[in-house]
């Protein structure tokens, strides 16, 4: 009866009848366009949702044969054993420091090279400069490991170099004090470039008249890149560093990998790179999907955190 | 006071341009000294210590050992499969996602939005990754490095603000003249949008290139090996045996040094050279990015 009359729309449909409309209505007219985006929906739930559903082996005892599924529940035995372990303080001190190293060093590089450029007046050599250091950015990660091994090494010219100040010339990555040092100039070196890259474009809309009244009041180029250039990009700045606490534990263990070893674990195992080892080099898949999971889980909260805090403080947010 | 100033800023400019040229010097040095380091004579290198200013005589030997060895060639034939045939899967199914997520009055689009961002703030791990590649069969695949990183939502988001960008008038009046969906992206959007598909190739294929962790959780045959996890082999594992074969103990050590530079020189000249010709719409691609933060 109630839908006889709302077809006939002599009564108000109610809400839900109107939604049902809505969404028959909408299907009529869009079903080609879902069904182009079908295969990104299967692609996103096959290799993006079942492996959040899968996450449950943190949970139980995983075995191959039986299956996600049909594997025991081993409640939160995984979790207990790794917040006891030996492993869990020095993983996570070493995610938070090489992270905070990162963030201290790494972060500012690119917006000092930034000003820079700004400053540089000859076209040729500022397009130079750009160029160059945007370059190793394109540089595959096994190469620069590659390269970072063989000029640290005893022989090496890194190595040979620091001689001159008096290094006793061991090997660079075979010293656990060396690591993060070196795992930060890398990163510096890899990514000023193109990290640069954002600071310049913001640069560009900064208001030139005010240059030219600071020019009229006699200020310095000095003083100008302090009280204006600085000022003027600093809504980029904020907003990139807040996406950096978003990402805080999330450290590059690609890396870590190609340069740790056994000697370096103290300080260079990360909880990414703890759990490749425990879970896919020793097959303590349960494990290290629960050490993955904790690691997610506090991404997420570091993430909603940073951006709660963006969008009271900069009014500007991802969500 | 008005020449004091005039000094200070000169000061300033010196400043400027020494930091800027000691950055340049540090970024180049090292890429230098791999290129002099692979012509180098293998015998005079590994004696030398420290810095290298120029070749140290001229040899060919460890390009001749690097071009004859079967495994960077087998590595260049599999990342080249990797990078044009995961190039064009991610470009498909990033168009598609991106056409559809940038139409109007689409019940669903905001839901669908949400479904394909969250998964950018919250992934269920490595492991869970690992079974269900293992699961759906595609372990020790060449495929196992393009289908599960079909698209990258990043991307994603890059390409459906650049399509938002397009006017409406020009879908509308295509509309009029029957055109289907299919004949709105490949006749109007993907047309008008060749810079952001430049910036798409650029971004899918140096990615490809490069990326090697996940080959190497995936592949284990060793004819399957993209060029990363050679170069893994020969640069961070020091393996260079397989390619001085046939040379006594102390010629291989020798040789094996300089095998190291050639090996990168090869591995890395190609996407070196295309790079300039290409950096401006590798910064485009930044701006645009950067737009939707």
């Amino acid at each position: 009866m109630a839908d006889a009359r709302a077809a006939l729309g002599t009564a108000k449909p109610s809400g839900s009848l109107a939604m049902k409309r809505r969404v028959v209505k909408d299907f009529a007219t869009n079903k080609y366009l879902y069904l182009m985006i079908v295969p990104v929906l299967v692609y996103y739930a096959v290799f993006h949702y079942a492996p959040m559903y899968g996450a449950l082996i943190a949970f139980k005892e995983y075995s191959p044969m039986k299956g996600i599924l049909g594997s025991d529940w081993a409640g939160l035995k995984h979790f207990e054993d790794f917040f006891n372990s030996y492993y869990f303080w020095r993983i996570l001190k070493n995610t938070i420091l090489i992270s905070l190293y990162t963030l201290v060093f790494e972060f500012p590089a690119p917006i000092i090279l930034a000003l820079l450029i700004n400053e540089v007046r000859n076209k040729a050599f500022k397009r130079t400069a750009q160029t160059i250091t945007y370059m190793p950015y394109f540089i595959s990660l096994v190469v620069i490991c590659g390269i970072i091994t063989d000029f640290t090494n005893s022989d090496g010219v890194i190595n040979r170099f620091f001689m001159l100040f008096g290094y006793d010339g061991q090997a660079m990555l075979q010293r656990p004090e060396l690591f993060r040092p070196i795992y930060v100039l890398s990163e510096i070196w890899q990514r000023i470039g193109w990290e640069s890259i954002i600071y310049i474009a913001a640069l560009m809309s900064v208001d030139m008249e005010q240059y030219e009244a600071a020019r009229m009041d006699g200020a310095s180029r000095l003083k100008q890149m302090f009280y204006i250039t600085l000022p003027g990009i600093m809504p980029t700045i904020a907003i990139m560093l807040i996406l950096r606490m978003g990402n805080l534990m999330n450290v590059g263990f690609e890396k870590i990998i190609l340069l740790y070893n056994p000697v370096t674990y103290e300080t260079a195992d990360v909880i990414s790179s703890f759990v490749y080892r425990k879970g896919l080099l020793e097959f303590g898949w349960s494990y290290g999907s629960a050490v993955g999971l904790f690691n997610s889980v506090i991404n997420l909260a570091l993430l909603i955190t940073a951006n709660w805090i963006s969008r009271r403080v900069n009014n500007s947010s991802l969500w | 006071m008005k020449r004091e100033k005039g000094a200070f800023d000169r000061l300033f400019d010196v400043f400027v341009y020494t930091a800027l040229s000691a950055l340049v010097i540090v970024t180049l040095y090292p890429l230098v000294y791999v290129l002099f380091a692979s012509f180098s004579e293998p015998g005079e290198f590994i004696t030398h210590k420290g810095f290298l200013w120029r070749p140290l005589g001229l040899s060919f030997d460890a390009y001749e050992s690097v071009i004859r060895n079967p495994g960077i060639l087998i590595g260049y034939r599999n990342t080249f499969f990797i990078v044009v045939a995961g190039v064009a899967v991610n470009l498909v199914m990033t168009a598609l996602a991106a056409y559809v997520l940038s139409r109007k009055n689409v019940l669903w689009n905001n839901a669908i939005m949400f479904f394909i961002v969250f998964t950018m703030f919250f992934s269920g791990g490595l492991i869970p990754l690992y079974l269900i590649v293992k699961g759906v069969g595609l372990l020790d695949s060449l495929w196992s490095t393009i289908v599960p990183f079909a698209v990258s939502t990043f991307n994603l988001i890059i390409m459906r603000t650049s399509f938002m960008g397009i006017p409406d008038s020009l879908e509308e009046s295509a509309k009029i003249d029957g055109a289907n969906h299919a004949t709105i992206l490949l006749r109007i959007i993907l047309p008008l949008s060749m810079p952001v598909i430049a910036v798409m190739i650029l971004y899918y294929a140096v990615d490809k290139w490069n990326g090697w962790f996940y080959a190497s959780i995936f592949i284990k045959s060793r004819d399957l090996y993209p060029l990363q996890l050679v170069l893994r082999e020969i640069l961070i594992a020091n393996s260079t045996d397989s390619m001085t074969a046939g040379a006594d103990a102390g010629d291989r050590h020798q040789i094996g040094e300089t095998i190291k530079y050639a090996t990168i020189v090869v591995a890395t000249a190609p996407i070196l050279f295309v790079y300039p010709f290409v950096q401006r719409y590798f910064v485009k691609g930044v701006m645009i990015g950067s737009l939707k933060g």
